[in-house]
Order: structure tokens, then C-alpha cells, then sequence
């Protein structure tokens, strides 16, 4: 039970002074700016978008500056800002087959149509500091293999196909199907139960990368196994297409950055179908890699009954999972512990006092 | 940019509203100079629609190319004049860009004229598009470098 | 002078004024049942649509709301309001959550109206029609919430089968649908509490 007990405005106010005054830190440091947090902290950017749902790389940053670089916190911010914004559209889907690949690895078949391309990954990084990141000012050497001015290599293929469309035509991997269904949007009606897969991944496309992280992991040391093969990721730009009302076509707004898993996983077939390879999908805005491998391998474990696979573990409990991914509903309800519960305690300690003096009593009687 | 199929009648529109949407400020103010050159000073159309700043639902696809979801919103700036004729400037551009908005709407109404539209599409629009492949294939080839180069270093052939 | 599917006219002058002025006068005519609200400043309207009528549009309409239009409606004003409104049109009225009607005297199977759930009331669809004229006084006599005592009202130009179906809408309370009329700048509201008094 809540009741409303005034006061305290003047410490709100303070405290939220003294917020600002440690936002900004020492002021003889110089304050960063939001150009640098997009360019230098990227992937801070990129997580705050895809977890407040919200590509927009300026207002992350916005939102990362304001929150002390608390990202659980931006994204909050972020998800508050999107609901004073109209929809004008919902985009065709995207295309990553037609993505501008920057960054494409297969753990599954050493040579690709199109190649493994490493990208910018700290894949292979030694893990050690690298002190000479402290000397400020004095930019590092980069060495730049490619001057701008080079042309493309004539190798290098406008598009990759994807890997599993390769397994899909092979008749090895289970294709996917699309009912051209109206995809379920849990952004206007509230997730409910059984979920199909469209609501799930949109749940886990906006879930917390920690917790998706975990879960995934959990599914490799045997709480559901899945085993799991890295099939493709990949991360590049994709054009955004939709269809103004006011046109008869539908036109491009623009390039997003995106990262795409594909997770290939043994199934054992049924009835109908043979024994074949089945996929888990992870889709993040920017470079994404870790949320889009962790969201890949939980979407395979929630597959499975709709696979006909016995569902034990929490990985593949849909109503486990997604009502317990968005870290903007999570952390408001472990953080509202903090509210005043005067009342509540005040009851609870009554209810104590009276079954401890039960309990006195039982024990004098007894002796 | 996608390879644009059909219906063939829109397809130049289409393209260079891609091509405006992916322009710089300074690009789009150079365009509309580069219009005003050819057809005059050019009287502000009205606007049907003023800029406004709203968000699109991106769509994925499961496994790439099944089934659509909803992946999270972007936003989106958008803008339509009416010229006096009754032709619509519409621009939908990715990010909060209003000013730019109002520009591709302008232009994108300009290049519709029944008499210069064609020869100034290609004027106006082929030196964004290319300005824009070039852009692309800079940070395209940046990547290239860091293509592996598998070698095998024992044949499995001599195995028992 | 139809228009086929029709020219995109302006929309408001001061989007957001223009519209917190009209969700004022359509909150007026909703709580104050059977008293006619003259909406000030209405933007342009296409061929069909009352000046009242697209000012709700504009003020209530998005994309999240589908609009069912009668078939006049579709065939003159379509375009225009899809436009501005951004509402998804719907052929089938159960799909929406709005449902116009260009001309209170050809009024479409009313049987057919979304009137929610228990648990979801609200999801009972707003019937929106418009009338040949609206004036305080006169024949029909309405009571409910919202109105002190009784309210008199001269409606022009509306069938007289919807009162049939109004009266069964009342008595499905908490669901129904909602009404409002419509002529020239002027609404009234009669929401799903409104009772017609016998004439």
C-alpha cells in the first residue's frame, strides 16, 4: 500500500543539483561533447538505441551524456523521448542480404561466396591495456592500409548472400517462411501469452544484453541444449524503405547500421520433417555483436515447441524470458523498492510482534 | 542503393528521392542553387505538410527472410509542399534533419517540372549519386583489408 | 464535382493549437451530451466532409486508429484524409476503431459496430456521422450523464433507423459505441450513456 506523504521537495531539488554539479565533473576538465560520445563511445551509443528501441545515434549520446553513462538509465531516457514522437510508418522489412557489409564472419564453412571479412572486431585483441591510449592529444599511429582515394578492389561483391540461404537451397537448414502476416507490435498491445515468434523477437530485440547474455550462455552448458553453430554474422548498412501515403511507391529515407547472427542448431526432425538444422535469428541496431549472438541463441531456445523439443529450462520459458528482458520495466520495479513503504513495514512489523509473542507464549507454556 | 525493378514509370522519382535522402545540407542547398540557375528563383511552394520529426517502425525479417517483426523505431523527419499545379514535394529522410526536409521536399517537387524536370534530374541528382557511391565505397573498403586469406596448412588427404 | 479519390487539401493551420482547441470542443460535446459545440477555425475539407467533421479527423485520428469510410466518402475523400490523418482505412467496420458516414440519411448495417470487451470497454468503436442540421430545441428529448435533467435537440438529415440501434447500444452498457454528429462547424456528442426519451 502507498500513501502520499509531502516534503522533501527541497532535498529533490538538491539532489538534483548535486546530480548536475557530477555530471559535469570537475570543471577544469574539458566537458565532452555529444560528437565525441557518438564517435568515441559507439558501442555505448549502439546499445542504448537497441535497448530504448530508438536508432537515432545523436539522441543516444544525448541520453548517455545526461545519464553519467549509466546505459540502463539512457535507455530509459531514450524509450520516454520515442513515446512524444508520432509513427509515421512502419518500413518494408529490411534486407540484409543487400546489407553493405563492413564485417562478415561464418563459423561454419571456411570459404564463403564473398569471403570472411574481420571488420572492425576486438576479436584477436591481446586484452591488455593499451597505454598509449592515455597519451591525450597525440593520436597513436593508425596505419591505414587503404587510402581513400583507392578504388574498391574488383573483388569485392556488390552483395553477400547470406550463408543460410546457401544451407537453405542445399536442403540442410529449415527454411523460413513468411505468412505475410501484420507482425504483432508489443509497443501498442502489451505482451501476453503464448507469444509467437514475431512478438518474441521484437521482445528480445529491445531486451537487456546482460541478461539475453546470460541466458544464452546458459543454454551452452546444457539448460536446454541447443548446440549452436555461429552460421554467419554479419554488420553493414542497410537501406530503410517505406511507403509515404502520399506516394505510389515505396521510397529509401536513408542507411542504418545493423548486426545480423544467424544461429544453426541440430534438430532432429519429426514426422514430417527430416532430420535437418534450424536457426536461432539476432538482430541489433550498430555494431551489436554480443546482443545479437546472445538474442540468436535464446530465440532458438524459445522454438522449442514450436520444434517439439521438451521445454525444461528457463531459456525456452517464453513467459520467463520475455517478461523479465526489458530492463527499462526491470529496473523500475526493483528500483521502486526504494519508495517509501511506511505503511506496508508498519503492518508487517505489527503481524511480527504479534507472532513473536505468540511464540513467547508457546515457549513459557512449554517449559 | 537497391537496384530499383518496378513499375518502371516511378523509377526515377524513386531513385532520386533515395539519393536526396542520403544528402548532406550542403549538397541539397548546392542542388536547389544549381535548379535556380536553370529555371529562375523559385516561389516557395505551400506547405501540405510542415516539417515534423516523427519515428518509423523498422521491420526485420526472422532468419533474414522469414516472417516480418517489429525491430525498434528510427527517426524520421518528414515534409510535403504542394506547387501551384497540384504536384506534390514530399520528403521522408532518416534522423531528425527538419530543415534538410523542407530542401528535398522543394527539390523533389522542382525535378517533377513537365519541361526541365528530366534534364535536370540527371544534372542535379547524378553527381549526389555519385558523391554518395563514393562515400559508401570509402567506408566499404576500409573493410577490405581485414578479408581473411585462409591457407591450409595440412592437407587432409594423407590420413589413414 | 467529384473529385476521383480527390486533391490533398491543407491540413490545420497550428497543428498543435488547432488540435488541443478541437479535443477541447469534442470533450465538451462528449460531457455534455445532446448540446450542440461549435468548433472554431476548421481546416480545409475535402468535397463531402464537413469543415467539423475533418477538424476531429485531424484532432483524433492516427495511426493507430483505422478508419472505416463509407463508400462516397472513400471514393471522394480518401486521399486526403488518409494523408493528413495517417489512419489506416479498413473495409471491414469490426477492424475499426472510427466509422464515418457521409450522410446520416444512408446509414451502413450498424449491427456490425466494435463495441470492446468487458475487460476492454474502450475498444468500442466511435460512430461518426454526419447530419443535414443541428440545433438546440425540438423534437428528440435526451437524459444521462452529463445533462441536467433533459435535453432538447433538432437533428436533420439522420435516419430514423439508427434510434433503434441507439436505444440497444445504451442498454449494452459498459460496452457500445460512441456518436457524434456532425453539420457544417457544429458537433454534439451522444456517447454510449445517452438515453432518447420516448418522443
Amino acid at each position: 500500500m502507498y500513501v502520499a506523504v509531502k516534503g522533501g521537495e527541497k532535498a529533490i531539488a538538491g539532489a538534483h543539483r548535486l546530480l548536475a554539479e557530477e555530471r559535469r565533473g570537475d570543471p577544469a576538465v574539458p566537458e565532452i561533447s555529444l560528437d565525441q560520445i557518438e564517435q568515441q563511445l559507439s558501442f555505448a551509443v549502439d546499445r542504448v538505441m537497441s535497448e530504448g528501441s530508438l536508432y537515432d545515434p545523436e539522441l543516444a549520446a544525448l541520453a548517455i551524456k545526461q545519464a553519467r553513462g549509466d546505459l540502463v538509465e539512457a535507455v530509459f531516457l531514450l524509450r520516454a523521448y520515442r513515446t512524444t514522437l508520432p509513427r509515421f510508418a512502419d518500413s518494408l522489412p529490411i534486407d540484409t542480404a543487400d546489407m553493405a557489409v563492413r564485417r562478415r564472419v561464418s563459423a561454419i564453412f571456411k570459404d564463403l561466396p564473398g569471403g570472411q571479412m574481420l571488420g572492425p572486431t576486438f576479436d584477436y585483441t591481446l586484452r591488455l591495456l593499451d597505454f598509449s591510449l592515455m597519451a591525450e592529444g597525440k593520436p597513436a599511429d593508425i596505419e591505414v592500409p587503404m587510402s581513400a582515394s583507392d578504388p574498391m578492389p574488383a573483388d569485392a561483391p556488390a552483395q553477400m548472400p547470406r550463408v543460410t540461404d546457401l544451407l537453405v537451397a542445399d536442403g540442410i537448414l529449415a527454411a523460413e517462411t513468411d505468412d505475410g502476416e501484420r507482425p504483432a507490435d508489443i509497443t501498442r498491445i502489451p505482451l501476453s501469452f503464448p507469444a509467437d515468434r514475431a512478438t518474441r523477437l521484437q521482445a528480445l530485440a529491445r531486451g537487456d544484453e546482460g541478461f539475453l547474455l546470460g541466458l544464452g550462455y546458459s543454454t551452452q552448458r546444457g539448460y536446454g541444449r541447443s548446440h549452436p553453430f555461429a552460421g554467419e554474422i554479419r554488420m553493414g548498412d542497410v537501406a530503410v524503405e517505406l511507403q509515404p501515403e502520399e506516394l505510389p511507391f515505396p521510397i529509401e529515407i536513408g542507411d542504418i547500421e545493423l548486426t545480423e547472427c544467424q544461429m544453426v542448431n541440430q534438430y532432429k526432425g519429426d514426422a514430417e520433417n527430416p532430420p535437418q538444422f534450424t536457426r536461432g535469428y539476432g538482430l541489433a541496431f550498430g555494431q551489436g555483436e554480443r546482443k545479437a549472438m546472445a538474442m540468436a541463441l535464446v530465440d532458438r531456445a524459445l522454438r522449442a515447441e514450436e520444434l517439439g523439443e521438451v521445454a525444461t529450462s528457463p531459456a525456452q520459458d517464453a513467459e520467463f524470458v520475455l517478461s523479465h528482458c526489458d530492463n527499462l520495466e526491470a529496473s523500475g520495479f526493483v528500483q521502486h523498492l526504494k519508495l517509501p513503504h511506511y505503511v506496508d513495514f508498519q503492518a508487517e512489523l505489527s503481524t511480527l510482534r504479534a507472532l513473536r509473542a505468540a511464540h513467547a507464549k508457546r515457549a513459557e507454556a512449554a517449559e | 542503393m537497391k537496384q530499383i525493378t518496378e513499375p518502371p514509370e516511378h523509377a526515377p522519382r524513386r531513385r532520386w528521392l533515395g539519393v536526396l535522402a542520403r544528402a548532406s545540407r550542403a549538397e541539397l542547398e548546392a542542388a536547389k542553387g544549381l535548379i535556380e540557375q536553370r529555371l529562375g528563383p523559385v516561389d516557395m511552394p505551400r506547405f501540405l505538410r510542415r516539417p515534423e520529426i516523427g519515428m518509423a517502425m523498422v521491420r526485420g525479417r526472422a532468419g533474414g527472410d522469414g516472417a516480418a517483426f517489429n525491430l525498434g523505431e528510427m527517426t524520421v523527419t518528414r515534409c510535403t509542399l504542394q506547387f501551384s499545379d497540384g504536384r506534390l514535394g514530399c520528403a521522408y529522410l532518416a534522423g531528425r534533419r527538419l530543415e534538410e526536409s523542407v530542401l528535398v521536399a522543394l527539390i523533389d517537387g522542382l525535378l517533377q517540372d513537365r519541361r526541365h524536370g528530366a534534364a535536370l534530374a540527371d544534372d542535379v541528382i547524378e553527381p549526389l549519386a555519385e558523391a554518395l557511391a563514393a562515400r559508401r565505397n570509402q567506408r566499404l573498403a576500409k573493410s577490405q583489408p581485414t578479408k581473411v586469406e585462409f591457407f591450409t596448412m595440412v592437407r587432409g588427404d594423407g590420413r589413414p | 464535382m467529384t473529385q476521383p479519390d480527390g486533391m490533398i487539401l491543407g491540413g490545420l493551420g497550428d497543428p498543435v493549437h488547432d488540435s488541443q482547441r478541437c479535443f477541447r470542443g469534442i470533450l465538451d460535446a462528449m460531457s455534455r451530451p445532446a448540446r450542440p459545440v461549435t468548433l472554431a477555425s476548421p481546416p480545409d475539407a475535402p468535397p463531402g466532409v464537413a469543415p467539423a467533421t475533418m477538424a476531429v479527423l485531424h484532432c483524433l485520428l492516427d495511426q493507430d486508429t483505422p478508419l472505416w469510410l463509407d463508400p462516397g466518402l472513400q471514393a471522394r475523400a480518401a486521399r486526403h484524409i488518409s494523408f493528413h490523418t495517417q489512419a489506416p482505412l479498413v473495409a471491414e467496420m469490426s477492424a475499426a476503431s472510427f466509422i464515418l458516414v457521409g450522410d446520416g440519411l444512408q446509414l451502413p448495417d450498424l449491427s456490425c459496430l466494435p463495441l470492446g470487451d468487458p475487460a476492454y470497454p474502450e475498444r468500442g468503436a466511435t460512430l461518426l456521422v454526419q447530419v443535414g442540421d443541428l440545433a438546440s430545441g425540438g423534437a428528440l428529448r435526451f437524459r444521462g450523464p452529463g445533462i441536467d435533467g433533459t435535453a432538447d435537440l433538432q437533428i436533420d438529415g439522420l435516419a430514423p433507423e439508427f434510434w433503434p440501434a441507439f436505444a440497444v447500444n445504451t442498454e449494452l452498457f459498459p460496452l457500445g459505441f460512441d456518436t457524434i454528429l456532425f453539420a457544417g462547424t457544429r458537433i454534439v456528442g451522444l456517447p454510449r450513456t445517452t438515453l432518447l426519451e420516448e418522443a
